[in-house]
């Protein structure tokens, strides 16, 4: 028997949380998005005329929400599990007839959904800078989904994982940054050296952005078949971890 | 009747070799106030805590209502409230959503009549729109009873309910869990204040450094251990103790004014008739006569020390 009042007040009141830091978790990232379009499209790309047959401020589009995304996902989801743990609230959730399950699709489900959310939003204020069109909708929202989901449950783990605030935002700042920059957000990857372009093969954020990418612009670097399975793959490796986070009672119960 | 909890030779080493619990069997009948005594660090939060689902055992089973509390968990954690020992509170929420987010959380369905009269009926319904935040420590101790009441379990845990709490509070929640428990609800607190077990419940348990070393009937456990104490003013003093008092476990105090006679309430006989028809037939006038008992703290002190 699931749950379900459960899934819902915590869907609830973590979307409610985001209601009151509605300038953090929404205005900030739109305002550094526009920003990102003011250097790099307006400024720096007129320079650089097309990419792969795409005009420079319309090819960064895909790359700026997926850094959106990943970043958003990933803070939301692991802020949302840590607080609470760190306020010891956590107790509460602890002592609550709840499986991994309920506590998942609750604290999860409301970061993906704010994602999800601030994806659409920044997409929209896309549309106000350069003329957008999107080949393929319904895998574009597909690769959104997926991205929100398995990065919220990947900032979730995080977010059971840090002891304190700095190690919540290590992985996130040494490591995900990093990725998204380095993954073509910003350009494609056949403008690298053939040394480098072998290197990027290993960075699992280039599928993400090469396969959203190709959702609109039927460009890709690598297949978009292989960038869904990608984050799949990723999805699924996340899902084991939680449930084996919450089979041990790593770092939750003593 | 079956105990609502059964406890079977529970036992919890901590990851740092910390040995909190050593084999506790406990019963805990429905119904009943159960107080667990025990100074600070003897494992009371620790066994609360196995029970809730927020510490796991390291050997020995529980069942609440029947279910083990592994198996079926949904179901025992569904019957229990617990109102924890730190004042552990989200910042922003009000008290009204977090009470509704208790609530959620046990898989009740809203009821906003039922949480209204909660609010109320402990003096947080003016309070109902602030956050908590802002709220006082006795406010915030407040908001934690009402969210462990938030989904009507019917078994209430207080770990520790009047740490840094003032009187009115404190009379206000003993208002409250006599409320709850005339309603039937079984209600298990601990403390480390002697006077709190004494006055709320209805067995007291006392812990020590893992151990429980018993539980008893508050009364009978007064009796047991408890020796009670006869004093006698006589109105005139005595230079010393006539030969016919010497059988009697009795002393005279310094000035000759008091006689301190002490018995065993438990014993068939207690001695006093005798005692008194002695002292009449010694021809001394009494002028006061007063009983006393010694007090759980003083059954407590000595179980502890004499481990």
């Amino acid at each position: 028997m699931i749950n379900y009042q459960a899934i819902r007040v915590i869907y609830k009141y973590e979307m409610l949380r985001a209601w009151y830091t509605l300038l953090q978790t929404l205005a900030a990232p739109v305002i550094s998005t526009s920003l990102y379009f003011v250097v790099f499209g307006a400024a720096i790309g007129s320079r650089i005329q097309e990419v792969e047959g795409v005009s420079y401020g319309v090819f960064i589009v895909p790359g700026l929400v997926m850094l959106s995304l990943l970043t958003q996902s990933i803070a939301n989801a692991s802020f949302g599990i840590f607080f609470p743990k760190f306020t010891g609230t956590i107790y509460e959730v602890m002592s609550a007839p709840l499986s991994f399950f309920e506590i998942v699709v609750g604290y999860v489900g409301a970061a993906a959904s704010k994602s999800l959310i601030l994806g659409l939003v920044i997409l929209l204020t896309a549309n106000l800078f350069v003329d957008l069109h999107i080949a393929h909708p319904l895998i574009m929202l597909l690769f959104l989904v997926l991205t929100c989901i398995s990065f919220a449950l990947f900032g979730f783990i995080i977010g059971l994982w840090a002891t304190n605030f700095e190690k919540l935002q290590l992985i996130p700042m040494l490591v995900i940054t990093p990725l998204v920059f380095l993954g073509g957000s910003f350009y494609s990857v056949n403008m690298l050296p053939p040394a480098w372009q072998t290197v990027t093969l290993f960075n699992p954020v280039l599928y993400l952005i090469s396969g959203f990418r190709w959702s609109f612009f039927e460009v890709a670097d690598v297949s978009v078949g292989i960038s869904l399975a990608m984050i799949s793959l990723f999805l699924l490796v996340c899902l084991a971890l939680v449930w084996w986070m919450f089979k041990t009672g790593y770092r939750l119960k003593q | 009747m079956q105990p609502i909890v059964k406890i079977q030779s529970l036992s919890k080493v901590y990851q740092g070799g910390q040995q909190a619990l050593k084999a506790i069997d406990l019963d805990i009948n429905e119904g009943e106030i159960l107080a667990l005594l025990g100074p600070n660090g003897a494992g009371k939060t620790t066994l609360i805590s196995i029970i809730c689902g927020i510490v796991s055992g390291s050997s020995g089973s529980i069942s609440v209502a029947g279910h083990d509390i592994v198996s079926d968990y949904r179901v025992t954690r569904g019957l229990i409230g617990l109102v924890p020992q730190e004042l552990t509170l989200g910042a922003f929420d009000t008290v009204w959503n977090t009470v509704n987010f208790s609530r959620g959380l046990f898989g009740k369905k809203p009821n906003p009549a039922y949480l209204e009269q909660l609010l109320k009926d402990l003096s947080l319904w003016d309070k109902r729109d602030s956050e908590l935040r802002a709220l006082s420590g006795g406010m915030k101790r407040r908001v934690l009873i009402a969210k462990a009441l938030s989904h009507e379990p019917r078994i209430l845990f207080l770990d520790e309910p009047t740490a840094g709490v003032d009187v009115e509070l404190r009379q206000d929640m003993w208002r409250l869990v006599r409320r709850m428990n005339d309603s039937g609800v079984t209600i298990i607190l601990t403390t480390h204040y002697i006077e709190e077990a004494e006055e709320i419940a209805d067995r007291v348990g006392i812990i020590n450094g893992g151990e429980l070393l018993l539980v008893d009937d508050k009364h009978r456990l007064m009796r047991k251990l408890g020796k009670k104490v006869l004093q006698i003013e006589l109105k005139h003093s005595i230079d010393e103790l006539p030969a016919a008092l010497a059988d009697y476990n009795l002393e005279a105090t310094e000035d000759g004014r008091h006689l301190v006679y002490t018995y065993d309430t438990d014993r068939e006989r207690t001695g006093i008739t005798a005692l008194l028809q002695t002292l009449n037939e010694l021809g001394l006038s009494l002028k006061d006569i007063k009983t006393s008992q010694s007090s759980l703290e003083e059954i407590f002190v000595k179980l502890v020390s004499s481990r």
